[in-house]
């Protein structure tokens, strides 16, 4: 029997391997002859691990077939944004400097979806060092949006967002530092969750802000983004900032309804700067709670305004420091022709870093210097500190807040690629959820009348990644229409 | 009236080790006071007596025992250097006038 099991879930596929309906080897030969087909047109693979992903699947048969219980994951094809650490393959943070590096050890999650008995397919594009937000910054390739080739995937895992809205994988991990996971998500018309800040080991993720980055899944439905938090989530003994907390079944928070549940609107967030088919989907998605029994209530973050500079000193100082240890001493990039120690450093990292790394490594140094350092990232670590203060207000008013995932749908190549500013604004919604530490999520909730997908967030208090997929879920489950699939397929 | 001077920006490329050319140097110019002026927003923000918020997460102390664990291995530790010598990570010479290192 042939079906389309790359448009299956995660979940489907499990369950379908789990009890023997199909083995975990035609799951990935049906995923391996997908990505053949549309990968050309799409680009999001930027490495194919046909061999490990066979074998990964072989092993999974074997276990099957010697009675042995399989993991939640069994069979489940998963593609890895390039800048989780993996021994197979190399880890290149789409960049020329890591081009040829090979990490000797896996990253925490990735060693975790191996042993729930996923299968990799390979590595996906991404924003050289996750710092863009179109994946045009990679210094590998350019992916495509599957809803329109002529439109960027969103960044920086727009290979995650792409791979996983074109059926070249079930599940895909991004990282998000500023709405890196959420807002390609929402412009792919796929589900993207970022957990609290904690919640996922960072260990094997290769750092680009330190006090904001953290993973999630990419995914077509919110159950299977729950299913892979199960996985994915819990305390770390390699990374101190993971939280010492209980990891609840999230895939068993999906039921019940939204009667009585508060919902919160921020006025901020529906200004004249949200473009009209967002606001009008997002409005109607709220109506479906509405409708359903979930109250509505206004609330107020006031110091919205103030995100995105907050948040572009912060990050920006933080990968100077963290980028700093590129010397071409010990892994990356060396320049041939460098002839003393200075040189080596100043040429190598001149010669590897892509203009948007080194734009930022310019004004996270900046900002950090002698004489600007209260100025700027002081100033922000404390209007940060507002920031967070602002959502525990409103939390105080409401249960889980709504709003848009990003202020337009995708645009064109090169529509925002000559204006750093201009991009960074792209980032408007999605940046003060890292900052207060908070899960965030983007679900699909229509297409503007060109076609393209339209995201909603929705965002909780910290740690209540339970209610924020409960929430998200009923959406999807009652939104009262198909999201349909890019005309791609 | 930039924000920033070229004399500036050559100045922090130096800290962070970049060497940048003409082109570049004028762009950067230009964006990052693009970029710092847009950040004076926060000017605007009366931020006296506010506590900065230095971690993301309040916890403190995150100990654990001091076992011994199973360490990189060399030959792991030395795989992606761009030159070693099968003990050592090569660099080039720091002190003129001496031999070997």
């Amino acid at each position: 029997m042939t079906m389309d099991w790359y448009w299956k879930s995660a979940s489907e596929i499990s369950a379908a391997v789990r009890s023997g309906v199909v083995s975990a080897s035609d799951i990935t030969e049906a995923q391996l002859r997908r990505i053949d087909e549309v990968d050309g047109r799409i680009d999001a693979y930027t490495q194919r691990w046909d061999d490990t992903a066979r074998a990964m699947a072989a092993k999974v048969d074997k276990k099957a077939s010697r009675g042995e219980a399989l993991g939640p994951l069994a069979g489940v094809p998963v593609g890895l944004k390039e800048l989780l650490c993996t021994r197979v393959g190399k880890t290149t943070c789409a960049s020329k400097m890591l081009e040829h590096f090979r990490s000797p050890y896996d990253a925490t999650v990735v060693k975790r979806l191996e042993a729930a008995d996923a299968v990799f397919l390979g590595k996906v594009n991404m924003d050289e060092f996750a710092m863009g937000s179109s994946t045009e910054n990679s210094a590998i390739k350019v992916t495509r949006n599957p809803w329109n080739l002529k439109c960027v995937p969103g960044g920086s895992s727009g290979g995650s967002a792409a791979a996983v809205s074109a059926g070249e994988c079930a599940i895909s991990l991004g990282s998000d530092t500023g709405g890196s996971i959420r807002q390609p998500a929402c412009l792919c018309g796929c589900v993207g969750i970022k957990p609290t800040y904690g919640r996922v080991s960072r260990y094997g993720l290769v750092a680009f802000a330190s006090s904001l980055d953290q993973i999630g899944p990419l995914t077509r439905t919110v159950e299977d983004a729950a299913l892979t938090l199960n996985v994915i989530c819990g305390r770390d003994e390699m990374d101190a900032t993971s939280a010492d907390l209980p990891v609840p079944d999230f895939t068993g928070a999906l039921t019940g309804d939204v009667r009585g549940l508060r919902i919160g609107l921020p006025k901020e967030y529906f200004t004249e700067a949200l473009s009209e088919p967002m606001r009008e989907r997002i409005e109607q998605a709220v109506d479906a709670y509405r409708a359903n029994g979930a109250e509505i209530v206004e609330v107020s973050l006031p110091c919205s305004e103030y995100a995105i500079a907050v948040y572009y000193i912060i990050c920006t100082a933080e990968a100077s420091a963290n980028l700093a240890r590129f010397d071409g001493v010990r892994y990356g990039f060396r320049h041939p022709e460098a002839k003393t120690m200075q040189d080596m450093y100043v040429m190598s990292k001149s010669a590897a870093f892509g203009p948007e790394v080194r734009r930022r490594i310019m004004l996270g140094t900046y900002v950090l210097s002698s004489g600007y350092y209260d100025a700027y990232y002081l100033k922000a670590q404390k209007v940060r500190a507002l920031i967070k203060k602002d959502f525990d207000a409103a939390f105080e008013k409401c249960d889980v807040i709504a709003g848009p995932t990003s202020p337009t749908a995708s645009f064109e190549f090169g529509a925002k690629s000559d204006n750093p500013l201009e991009m960074y604004l792209s980032d408007i919604y999605t940046i003060s959820v890292n900052l207060a530490t908070l899960p965030g999520i983007s679900i699909p909730c229509g297409l503007t009348d060109a076609g393209l997908p339209v995201g909603m967030q929705l965002m909780a208090r910290p740690f209540e990644e339970e209610l924020l997929l409960k929430t998200a879920h009923f959406y999807e489950q009652n939104r009262g229409f198909d999201m349909g699939r890019p005309p791609i397929a | 009236m930039s924000k920033i001077s070229e004399k500036d920006v050559s100045y922090v490329a130096a800290l962070a080790q970049l060497r940048l050319d003409d082109a570049a140097q004028e762009r950067l110019v230009r964006e990052m006071g693009d970029i710092l002026a847009y950040m004076d927003k926060l000017n605007s923000l009366n931020t006296d007596g506010v506590e900065p918020m230095m971690h993301a997460l309040e916890m403190t102390n995150v100990l654990r025992d001091d076992k011994t664990g199973a360490p990189l291995s060399h030959e792991d530790a030395l795989m992606n250097a761009p030159v070693d010598n099968g003990d050592y990570f090569i660099v080039p010479k720091i002190l003129e006038g001496e031999e070997g290192g």
